[in-house]
């Protein structure tokens, strides 16, 4: 061979650079030179599924959420000292970054009717006589003479008709009285007030009279001190300004912190969502590993069984077990939707199981092992066992977003957790009544759930891609 | 074909006496009893009742009497409304839900294969990120969201054009019944949207294929002929437990939109302890997917030859 040229030709070598044999290349290698071994490190099954995971940007995504989930249930309320069944009765369904002072004002006293604050109660027919506050909003009106009775409404809209005033808030009767006093469950808004004078036949006499009244939100010292909103009350005098308490995402339409409600309603949709999995897979690894493992009549019968299990229908049964279990007044119905959950759910990871161990015993390298002398510990422990892990796992993580799911839908048609147990499915089914006027207080919860059952099906697809090749999935 | 589809009758009506006996079990082991409310305060009324409904007998009596009574299709009378048979719970609330579940099916089958199809085509494209991005939001945003979200911007829609575009809630006409249907079947077509785009990327790499269009035929004719028919397969082996879902799924849209199905009878059955009609309503339930789900896999075996020669 002279100093003619080789190139190493391959269907693939398209990317590879293509290289020039020399003689030299011929030359016996001297004793001493390393032999043919490995290039790489040796990297165990485990390594290499976590160097994969690692390149799955959505799957580390979802790793980071899930990281940031269990900070927020298990860090959060450490930080977040609310209680999420406390009532800020001064703050209901206020919506995140809502205007929170309030001015400081004296006890409310009784109104006459005739004494008027400084700048109010001049001029003609229906008009306010002190400042409107959240406390009380005072009016008065001419007299009319042939009036039997005053009609009042009031309406947060301003009123398109005289037919549509409002809801009806007071209708005066009492000689001489035109004046009134609104106490009624007031807050920090706009009011539409309306009057108007009816005769003995409840006809109306003239056109109604509307007048706006734009309520302060005040509080009392008394209030101020009940709520630890100060630390010196000496100090305080009417008209000061008071911070009330904050709540980062709002309240709810009872007044209570969205951010300690959503941080409650994470402890019981993670605990359900990750402890119900754990054993209902556990027992279900259990149980298709022995039916597998020992195989023939029992396994027949076992699985037979796990078929029935499989073929209740899941939801139905979930409630059922609700009842089963009756919630007693006081309890919070977790444990139950636990119980229902694993009873309900562990056949489809037996007969996976199951499937996994009859098809690795079959393995050529199962059968060398066996050969070679291994014993039953061995072949469990050393192939059984590593070899149906990765498919657990995976089983494992998808199993978490179901059982989240399922315990959104039940807390959601009230079948769930009982009040005041916080969930995302019970605050979400709390907040779609207020979804109109109050959006957020669905929209958090939701994004709760979505977002965390998001993250775990991510995080399936990674594991499922990055621990078996053979059920990658194309997505 | 014939000896399977036996033998699968007749494994479904095992499986329904396990559900009708797991039913009786668990109703027996509800705190308090069904006569526990005030009508039974004398003793010689609850003596009576006991008697009419066989609950003085023994267990194991009570057992047969309850199968005996529900292999004559006999559900027994609700404990709470009067005068009203199960079976008439039944027969005038399960069409309801059957129509919502089937049209569900309906839509999640065909949104499923088509956008599936689509995105297997377009690979890595502008449509296959798009629907793929619609997929995962399906897969992770439960339905009660989604029909709340429905009603919503229908009532801006119809407020927007000034007329009821589609009602936002109730039940009697087609229309009634559109927006329902498509939230209840959208996890299940998310959900076959992936099953179908593995499948297809599968089939769009085959053999067959390949030669099919060195053959020369029309790319519409392989989509139609060789792609579609092969991919929809495994669709359809999962298209049994997905209408189990779907139908026992659908409550919480019954209850989300007023529509008078049997799901949303359940609950209200439930919270009012109604022993005979959640029995007979579970029971029912329970024959029906089973019958399903075997249904649904006797047609596999039809369409797909592979199946039936195994």
């Amino acid at each position: 061979m002279s100093d003619q040229t080789l190139t190493e030709h391959q269907s693939t070598a398209g990317a590879r650079p293509i290289r020039t044999l020399r003689p030299v290349d011929f030359e016996p290698l001297p004793a001493s030179a390393p032999t043919a071994g490995m290039v790489r490190p040796s990297r165990s099954y485990w390594q290499d599924a976590w160097a994969r995971l690692k390149a799955n940007r959505r799957a580390i995504a979802s790793l980071y959420i899930i990281v940031f989930l269990m900070l927020f249930t298990f860090v959060g309320p450490l930080i977040w000292r609310v209680d999420p069944a406390l009532q800020d009765v001064d703050q209901i369904s206020q919506g995140p970054f809502a205007d929170r002072s309030a001015i400081l004002v004296a006890p409310f006293e009784r109104w006459d009717g005739i004494s008027l604050e400084q700048g109010f109660g001049d001029g003609d027919g229906l008009r306010l006589a002190s400042q409107p506050t959240t406390q009380q909003v005072r009016m008065l009106w001419d007299a009319v003479p042939e009036a039997s009775a005053y009609r009042l409404y009031r309406n947060h809209f301003e009123p398109q008709s005289a037919l549509v005033l409002g809801v009806p808030i007071a209708s005066i009767t009492r000689d001489g009285v035109h004046w009134y006093e609104d106490r009624l469950d007031l807050r920090a808004r706009i009011y539409y007030y309306s009057v108007v004078a009816v005769d003995e036949l409840a006809q109306p006499l003239g056109q109604p009279q509307t007048i706006v009244a734009d309520v302060r939100r005040v509080i009392t010292l008394d209030e101020v001190v009940a709520r630890g909103l100060t630390e010196d009350p000496a100090a305080l005098q009417p008209g000061d300004a008071i911070e009330l308490s904050l709540h980062p995402l709002g309240t709810d339409y009872l007044g209570r912190d969205m951010l300690a409600r959503l941080m409650a309603g994470a402890r019981v949709s993670l605990f359900i969502g990750l402890l119900a999995p754990l054993m209902f897979v556990a027992i279900g690894v259990l149980y298709g590993a022995t039916a597998g493992f020992i195989g023939g009549k029992v396994d027949q019968v076992m699985m037979r069984f796990a078929d029935f299990v499989v073929a209740l229908p899941f939801l139905l049964f979930m409630i059922l077990f609700q009842v089963v279990f009756g919630i007693g007044p006081g309890e919070s119905g977790i444990v139950p939707m636990l119980i229902a959950l694993v009873v309900l759910s562990w056949p489809a990871t037996s007969r996976l199981v199951r499937g996994q161990i009859l098809q690795i015993r079959e393995e050529a390298y199962v059968n060398a092992a066996r050969l070679l002398g291994g014993s039953h510990q061995y072949l469990i422990w050393r192939h059984m066992i590593p070899n149906t892990l990765g498919v657990i796992l995976v089983t494992l993580t998808f199993a978490v977003p179901a059982a989240i799911f399922t315990e959104a839908f039940l807390s959601f048609i009230g079948m769930g957790v009982a009040p005041p147990t916080a969930s995302w499915g019970s605050m979400c089914n709390e907040g779609l009544k207020t979804m109109l006027t109050h959006p957020h207080e669905l929209i958090f919860p939701a994004v709760m759930i979505s977002m965390t059952v998001l993250a775990f099906n991510l995080l399936g697809d990674g594991l499922r891609d990055a621990l078996d090749a053979k059920m990658r999935s194309s997505v | 074909m014939w000896s399977y589809t036996l033998k699968r009758i007749l494994q479904g009506i095992i499986t329904v006496w396990f559900i009708a006996t797991a039913t009786f079990v668990a109703m027996h082991n509800v705190p308090g009893d069904p006569l526990s409310s005030d009508r039974a305060a004398n003793e010689t009324i609850r003596a009576n009742l006991e008697a009419r409904y066989g609950l003085d007998r023994p267990l194991f009596e009570q057992y047969l009497m309850y199968m005996g009574n529900m292999l004559r299709g006999d559900f027994g009378i609700s404990f709470t409304q009067q005068n009203r048979e199960v079976n008439d719970i039944i027969r005038e609330h399960f069409p309801v839900s059957a129509t919502l579940g089937v049209l569900a099916v309906v839509f999640a089958a065909l949104g499923g294969i088509l956008m599936g199809a689509l995105t297997a085509l377009y690979r890595n494209r502008l449509p296959d990120y798009i629907i793929m991005f619609l997929v995962i939001l399906g897969i992770s945003v439960p339905s009660f969201v989604f029909a709340a979200l429905g009603q919503l911007s229908l009532v801006n829609l119809n407020a927007m054009m000034g007329f009821s575009v589609l009602p936002v809630a109730g039940w009697g006409t087609v229309s009634h019944m559109l927006l329902p249907a498509l939230v209840l079947g959208l996890g299940t077509m998310a959900y076959l949207t992936r099953l179908m785009r593995s499948s297809m990327l599968e089939v769009i790499s085959s053999d067959y294929v390949r030669t099919a269009r060195a053959k020369g035929v029309p790319p519409a004719r392989i989509f139609t002929r060789h792609q579609l028919r092969n991919a929809v397969m495994p669709v359809i082996t999962v298209l049994g437990p997905a209408i189990a879902a779907i139908t026992t799924g659908g409550f919480v849209v019954e209850l989300v939109f007023a529509v008078p199905g049997l799901g949303r009878y359940f609950v209200q059955a439930v919270q009012q302890l109604d022993y005979t009609v959640i029995m007979g309503t579970t029971v029912f339930y329970g024959t029906f997917l089973v019958f399903m789900v075997i249904l649904v896999d006797l047609v596999y075996g039809w369409i797909d030859p592979r199946v039936r020669l195994k």
